[in-house]
């Protein structure tokens, strides 16, 4: 297992630039996930690191070795496709031992290899047969295997489980990640799905348009976005964006949104007059007939324990996740409480994060 | 049988398949019948053949069959009397004849001929034109567009408007009437062929294959003998009977461009000449042995065949 480190990473079509100088670092045995929209270069950057694209500019080093032009098969890598690449010339076992065969491997060390690999997927019954009669689920777990077998430096995955039905879904995040939690493989996942990425990785990349907007925790980048954009991507209803006007000082621990004063997190920065965005997270609106912020409900949606709230306000519809007990009807007043601690604040501009207490208090807590 | 009977959009009435049903046996008919006819000629003997009204119901005989395959010279009765007793069917029918076998006839190394120079030459096409497909394919060729027209195009034209051509050019290189100079001329008209057929085939097979067995170890070349072909293996199969149907079957050229050694059977089974004209029996005696080789490999790949036919016309 290695690191893996991508440093100024650049890939350009013609004039279509798909990768824009990506840095960062996938620590030995982590479990990373790029995360974005289609189109956003989250696979071409993968196709990088796996040597299926050379780059246009940049470096990228397995282990402290650069590996930047080198071919896929010098790499030492194994790669779990989209729609798993299992050859249907050959059964499991051809399949998982395939790679194993290019090292000139002996055939009795392969057959223990290809079984020891299978016991650890709970695919030994399934050696024999041919993989073009596999449900879904265990097509997946095969080409796992044929990733698993060869011991690799690391493992990329381009969304393996995108074409699986949502019940497999769920079943093989669970497996993947107790795999990886058995034998703790530097892996680099792409996917563009938050509930897949949330739910893995120890680290996340948020891609658009070729920029790695936020790279971070699971937790920091939900409770924390860096950008407007990740703010909406990740977060099921995303965050809501109430806008605001005029400048942020330093030390200010107040602004005005809709004529109703809130509370934020201390401003630890000076920023310039400009279009603002406050950014509320669903479930830190409460109902208080006493704020001075207020909206009428639009519609709700039940889900249970919880009920989605959109609520129409003078800027907008936002969504408000509150318990299922409390009954709304469609028109009627309400006021809003927001949970200052957790609010963030943009820059409506560049889609900036503004610097807050909220964030010096992450960082102390990871060094203290 | 159920009260009602559900109307499917999908499956077809049946006055729909009566009708089909019915144009399809008409379209065998009159597909089979003249083959039927060779087929039955060739047991003919030659006063059979020729007869009028012609004979449905006679009495077979592999006179043709004899014929075909031997060269006879006339001798008086006396003279045939005078040898031996006859070594064999042949010999017997032959001296009925007033005649005696001389030697072997030329169709055998004809035949021959035809088989080197038809597998021969659909092998090339057909290892040639996996080779292009795939890079046709999978690579950034420049010009790739105007390559692939420029290949189609040498089809564009019937064989006899280039032969007067190449039939220059093979007597300048030494190319004429030989097995390698018929094998090159019909690997190149059918390499077009194979490229273009064979390019469907690759395009639909998925790149992350390869790509898969690249980043395990293998090489490039490697990776397309071990994924690529393995699965390609339908398209080539079906390229191929394309390809041999149209070297085993191609008489222009070789009527023009063989004479001796490395004459085809198509050129030479017309000339075949009994006494007094045409050896009717002989020649379709000739017809039915030359179906045989591409009745067999059509048969043998018939299921490629047919998955070739009607490749690419659904998406999976």
């Amino acid at each position: 297992m290695a690191e893996i480190r991508v440093q100024n990473l650049r890939k350009a079509f013609g004039a279509f630039v798909a990768v824009q100088d990506s840095n960062f670092v996938v620590e030995d045995g982590e479990f990373f996930v790029m995360l974005g929209p289609s189109g956003c270069g989250k696979t071409t950057t993968l196709r990088m690191i796996a040597g299926l694209e050379l780059p246009t500019g940049g470096k990228i080093l397995l282990g402290g070795e650069d590996v930047t032009m080198r071919r896929a098969r010098e790499r030492d890598i194994a790669f779990v496709f989209q729609l798993f690449a299992l050859y249907p010339h050959m059964n499991v076992r051809k399949n998982i031992g395939f790679p194993l065969l290019a090292q000139g491997m002996p055939a009795a060390e392969i057959r223990s290899r290809v079984e020891e690999t299978a016991k650890l997927l709970r695919i030994d019954h399934l050696l024999d047969k041919s993989v073009s009669g596999l449900a879904g689920g265990d097509r997946q777990r095969v080409a796992l295997g044929r990733a698993i077998v060869r011991r690799p430096k690391c493992f990329l995955m381009d969304e393996p489980l995108g074409t699986l039905d949502t019940e497999f879904r769920d079943l093989m995040v669970h497996e993947l990640r107790e795999l990886h939690n058995r034998i703790h493989a530097t892996t680099v996942y792409v996917t563009h799905d938050q509930m897949e990425a949330m739910s893995m990785a120890d680290k996340i990349a948020v891609m658009n348009h070729g920029v790695i907007e936020q790279f971070g925790t699971p937790r920091e980048i939900y409770d924390r976005p860096a950008t407007m954009f990740v703010a909406d991507f990740i977060g099921s209803p995303p965050m809501n964006f109430l806008k605001f006007g005029g400048g942020l000082a330093k030390g200010a621990k107040e602004i005005v949104v809709q004529g109703a004063k809130v509370a934020v997190p201390e401003v630890r920065e000076d920023v310039a007059p400009a279009d603002m965005a406050l950014g509320i997270r669903p479930e830190h609106i409460r109902f208080d007939d006493g704020s001075k912020l207020r909206g009428a409900i639009y519609g709700t949606e039940y889900l249970g324990t919880t009920q989605i709230v959109a609520v129409e306000t003078a800027d907008g519809i936002i969504k408000a996740r509150v318990p299922a007990g409390i009954h709304l009807s469609p028109g009627e007043q309400v006021g809003l409480t927001l949970s200052s601690a957790r609010l963030s604040l943009f820059e409506k501009g560049s889609g900036r994060a503004v610097r807050t207490a909220m964030h010096d208090q992450a960082a102390e807590a990871r060094h203290g | 049988m159920s009260l009602t009977t559900a109307h499917s959009v999908v499956a077809p009435s049946s006055n729909a398949k009566l009708i089909a049903g019915t144009i399809i046996i008409a379209y065998a008919l009159i597909s089979i019948v003249p083959l039927l006819w060779i087929f039955a000629t060739s047991f003919k003997t030659p006063p059979d053949s020729i007869a009028y009204p012609p004979k449905i119901i006679f009495q077979p005989s592999i006179e043709g069959y004899c014929n075909l395959f031997t060269t006879r010279t006339r001798q008086t009765p006396e003279y045939i009397n005078s040898l031996g007793p006859a070594t064999g069917f042949c010999d017997e029918t032959v001296r009925k004849r007033n005649m005696v076998i001389a030697g072997p006839s030329n169709f055998l190394p004809r035949f021959v001929n035809s088989l080197i120079i038809a597998f021969g030459s659909t092998f090339c096409a057909v290892f040639l034109g996996t080779l292009s497909a795939y890079g046709f394919s999978r690579f950034k060729v420049p010009l790739a567009d105007d390559l692939l027209f420029f290949i189609l195009s040498t089809r564009f034209m019937p064989p006899i408007a280039v032969a007067i051509p190449i039939y220059l050019m093979y007597r300048e290189l030494g190319l004429s009437d030989t097995a390698l100079g018929m094998i090159l001329l019909y690997t190149a008209v059918n390499v077009s062929l194979a490229v273009w057929l064979l390019k469907g085939f690759i395009d639909e097979i998925p790149r992350e294959y390869e790509e898969a067995a690249m980043i395990d170890g293998y090489t490039r070349l490697q990776a397309f003998w071990r994924t690529v072909l393995p699965q390609a293996t339908t398209g080539i199969a079906a390229t191929a009977i394309f390809c041999l149907i149209f070297a085993w079957n191609e008489y222009a050229f070789a009527a023009l461009l063989t004479s001796g050694t490395a004459q085809t059977a198509p050129p030479f089974i017309p000339t075949i000449i009994g006494e007094g004209g045409q050896d009717w029996p002989a020649v379709a005696a000739g017809t039915t042995i030359f179906l045989v080789p591409i009745l067999v490999f059509t048969i043998l790949l018939r299921k490629q065949l047919l998955r070739g036919i009607t490749f690419g016309a659904v998406r999976k």
